[in-house]
């Protein structure tokens, strides 16, 4: 395996979805390859940072809700409750 | 010699931010009532609780104006629909995907600018299928290290450099914590290629970030 191929698999090998002796050939690579493992590494760590990105949404939170979006909403419900 | 007997955990499948609050609360069966009997006080509740995080989901996939337009029609949505609500999701999820959804007709409403190819961001090889220029290790492979705000907008502005259709799925899968199969059937693709996608997309993300991230030689 090659470390270009070794990238092609990763996901797959992260996923779980590789085959036993597909799996072992990747981790064979690993084994003896520090530049893949830098890779693999760095890859998992971009993987993290999106995802707290997704969840530490704090910093990204607008105070206020947009303007009008309160009034339309309830202006549908007393809409609805008419219909 | 560093250490290249590490062990890799499964990147993670499930997470959804609407885990992260108190997100059960909403689906109490008495609030639901009071939704499903149009009561003016649940809903200011539900809006001004819920409504934030939607602008931000919204943010992430469409403008700030679209985005407007595109959480008002979701809890439009909500009214016009939650009697038919089961609760076999959260209530929060349920808006969620509405918001979802929405934002992403509106991106397919678009008069779309060819795509850039998401090539020139992926890594480059040898011919014998080394990588053409490996950086080195990062700083740290713990994500707790690089938790600053500066990081953040670093991650956030390389999303947003990525060709559309690698910027959306990374979105849906990552930070929105969507499922394969329901990423996939939000976007029209078989789950084997949202898959590819995506992996096309974090490879790129790698990239983009690395320069940032590299050890600095003493």
């Amino acid at each position: 395996m090659t470390c270009r191929e070794l990238i092609d698999f990763l996901a797959a090998y992260l996923d779980g979805d590789l085959d036993e002796q597909r799996r072992s050939v990747f981790e064979h690579h690993l084994s003896i390859c520090p530049s893949c493992v830098d890779y693999v590494k760095s890859y998992e760590t971009t993987v993290a940072l999106e995802q707290r990105l997704g969840t530490a949404a704090g910093d990204e939170l607008p105070e206020e809700l947009p303007e009008g979006l309160l009034d339309a909403v309830l202006a549908a419900v007393r809409s609805e409750k008419d219909r | 010699m560093r250490d290249s007997s590490h062990s890799f955990a499964p990147v993670s499948e499930e997470k959804s931010p609407d885990t992260a609050g108190n997100d059960e609360a909403w689906n109490r069966p008495e609030f639901i009532g009071q939704l499903r009997r149009g009561d003016q006080g649940a809903y200011a509740e539900l809006v001004t609780g819920l409504g934030p995080r939607m602008m931000v989901t919204a943010c992430r996939l469409v403008s700030e104006e679209e985005a407007r337009d595109v959480v008002q029609e979701a809890f439009i949505g909500v009214v016009k629909s939650i009697d038919r609500f089961e609760g076999r999701a959260l209530l929060s999820t349920w808006i969620h995907r509405m918001v979802v959804n929405a934002a992403l007709t509106v991106l397919r409403r678009r008069k779309r600018k060819p795509e850039s190819s998401i090539d020139d961001l992926l890594p480059r090889f040898l011919e014998d299928g080394h990588r053409a220029d490996p950086e080195g290790p990062w700083r740290s492979s713990e994500p707790d290290s690089y938790e600053t705000v500066a990081t953040r907008r670093l991650v956030r502005e390389s999303i947003e450099r990525l060709p559309a259709s690698y910027r959306e799925i990374l979105i849906l899968r990552d930070l929105e914590g969507i499922d394969t199969q329901e990423t996939a059937d939000l976007l029209g693709l078989s789950p084997a290629n949202a898959k590819v996608r995506l992996h096309r997309a974090r490879q790129a993300l790698r990239e983009a970030l690395a320069p940032h991230m590299v050890e600095v030689a003493a």
